[in-house]
């Protein structure tokens, strides 16, 4: 049978293939080279070895954006987790219209970042106005707006994986629980929680590279303002590409660094993932 | 008794959330309903005779922006690149898990390598090498968002393809079919789930994507999609016109909702079926 696809292989390979090498492949290729160079398009480069690193971090615009960024990803994250689970806890309860409260919760996770930011930057100035400040002047403003932003938006979508793991604990172990005497509160901690532990690992990598890539909410709500100090990590990038003549190549190699922290975050979920697969 | 009193405390609670969460949607259609000089005076309060604008904002918002050249640019990207990346990766995918060498090994890993990448890393060198290949039409967006969106797409189908028997297809085979026959009629109907979850999945990634549309094709074109026609009246600097913006954005979330509201239980079972596997 292998011998009959491979001769239809052009007609199952080259579509995807073709568009994945222009649209990854030689990208990141160039990308990675590009970020030892010199360059204004991707035609003039030449190379200058390590200077653009160097750049990068003598900078203090990236070095600024890389502790906003954790900032924001560590506020959010405890923030994001805690109230979805304690969101879906109370609808994992045998109560009415808990779909329609699921729905609800779950709808901002579809808008789009650019129209989310803007439908809450105006809100935010709406209330500013009174106390006579703006998102555009108050950089704790601007912090907490996004991290108000980005709860708004993955809460629902956390809070139904949550759901998900709660409803696969089985009600034997909970019965067991609760004629051994547990309450509420111990069912929750040494059998609830044990048990959803992969569901937890789920939502806690994907709110931290969710957080940690935000870019269209960050430029809808604050674009960096005031002076860059609400800038976070993908928008620096975007800055030091577009919005700064000659720094191209800072920007690239600012992008390289990026990707290494993502992938890092990413790995360390992977062999986290695998230990607990092995030890079930 | 007290199980009672429980509930319906929860459900007051749930109650209250539903209404912080719905406030930042009701607070922009009640302001796109005011006239733009009137919305930074008093917020939250309903229009009165005198503040209420009927249709004025939306007038505003659709002639300033092309609101409905873009939602027809953006749902014809996003219709195309569904369709290319679902017929596309489940090819590719059946191929590489299917045909064994090292050499399709390699594309599968490099695909599950891509997955992890971000935008960031390719976004400068891809949107020059798009330029230099003419690729800044909506056709050119379709193959940029199925190269882009390969990784995740084929990763989701091979998995689903390694748990299929083989004997079905050998059956086929061996009644005559050649592969393209049996990859469509025997293998695609099986992976209708993974289809669904790729589709949504993918559809709301597109419609949504804002920067790659921009770096490709630009503001300077027809051919601006959503995200890139609000960000195009709202971001630009000079005086705003609140009124229009307002109106623009409850313009942008309504095909969402109605989307959302008409394939909920697919949504919200893809969205997760992705965050498990992905």
């Amino acid at each position: 049978m292998q011998k009959a696809i491979r001769k239809y292989g052009a007609i199952f390979v080259l579509p995807t293939l073709v568009a994945f090498m222009i649209a990854f492949v030689i990208p990141f290729i160039m990308g990675l080279y590009l970020s030892f160079c010199e360059f204004t398009t991707v035609t003039d480069a030449t190379f200058t070895g390590l200077s653009n690193y160097i750049k990068a971090f003598s900078g203090k615009d990236f070095i600024n954006a890389m502790l906003f960024t954790v900032k924001f990803a560590v506020v959010a994250v405890v923030f994001i987790n805690l109230l979805a689970f304690f969101m879906a806890l109370l609808l994992t309860r045998k109560m009415k219209g808990t779909n329609i409260f699921r729905t609800v919760f779950f709808m901002p996770n579809l808008i789009g970042g650019i129209v989310l930011g803007y439908i809450w930057q105006s809100m935010i100035n709406a209330i500013l106005v009174q106390y006579e400040t703006t998102l555009v002047a108050d950089a704790n403003a601007g912090f907490w707006g996004l991290v108000i932003l980005i709860n708004w938006q993955m809460i629902g979508y956390m809070m139904i994986i949550y759901i998900a793991g709660l409803q696969n604990v089985s009600t034997d172990l909970l019965e067991a629980a609760r004629i051994d005497g547990a309450n509420t509160i111990k069912t929750l901690l040494f059998v609830k929680i044990p048990m959803v532990m992969p569901s937890i690992t789920i939502c806690l990598f994907l709110t931290v590279s969710n957080c940690f890539k935000l870019f269209d909410q960050n430029l809808a709500l604050t674009a960096g303002a005031p002076s860059k100090k609400t800038a976070m990590l993908a928008l620096d990038i975007y800055n030091s590409f577009y919005n700064r003549v000659g720094f191209e190549g800072v920007g690239q190699a600012k992008a390289v660094i990026f990707f290494v922290i993502v992938a890092v975050i990413a790995l360390t979920q992977l062999t986290i993932t695998r230990r607990k697969e092995v030890e079930q | 008794m007290s199980k009672k009193i429980v509930n319906s405390i929860i459900f007051t609670f749930m109650c209250l959330m539903v209404i912080v969460f719905l406030t930042p949607i009701y607070f922009i259609v009640l302001n796109s309903f005011k006239g733009k000089l009137f919305i930074s005076d008093a917020p939250f309060a309903l229009p009165t005779s005198e503040t209420f604008s009927m249709f004025t904002n939306y007038v505003n918002g659709v002639t300033k922006t092309g609101f409905f050249s873009a939602f027809f640019w953006s749902l014809f990207i996003t219709v195309f690149s569904v369709v290319a990346i679902i017929l596309f990766t489940s090819m590719i995918a059946y191929y590489i898990t299917r045909v064994k060498s090292k050499l399709t090994s390699l594309i599968y890993y490099i695909f599950v390598f891509s997955m992890i990448v971000p935008f960031q890393m390719v976004m400068f060198t891809m949107s020059k090498l798009a330029d230099m290949l003419k690729l800044n039409t909506p056709w050119g967006m379709v193959l940029l968002y199925l190269g882009f969106g390969a990784g995740l797409s084929v990763f989701m189908f091979s998995g689903f393809i390694k748990s299929i028997p083989l004997e079905i297809e050998e059956a086929s085979m061996i009644d005559g079919c050649n592969p393209l026959q049996t990859f469509f009629g025997i293998v695609m109907p099986i992976l209708k789930p993974t289809v669904v979850t790729v589709a949504i999945l993918n559809a709301m990634w597109v419609w949504n994507d804002y920067l790659l549309p921009y770096l490709v094709i630009g503001v300077a074109t027809n051919y601006k999609t959503i995200p890139v026609a609000v960000q195009y009246l709202i971001g630009s600097y000079g005086e705003k016109d609140m009124g229009a913006m307002m109106a623009l954005l409850v313009l942008a979330i309504i095909p969402i909702v109605i989307f959302y509201l008409a394939c909920q239980k697919f949504i919200i079972e893809g969205v997760v079926a992705g965050a498990v596997k992905g």
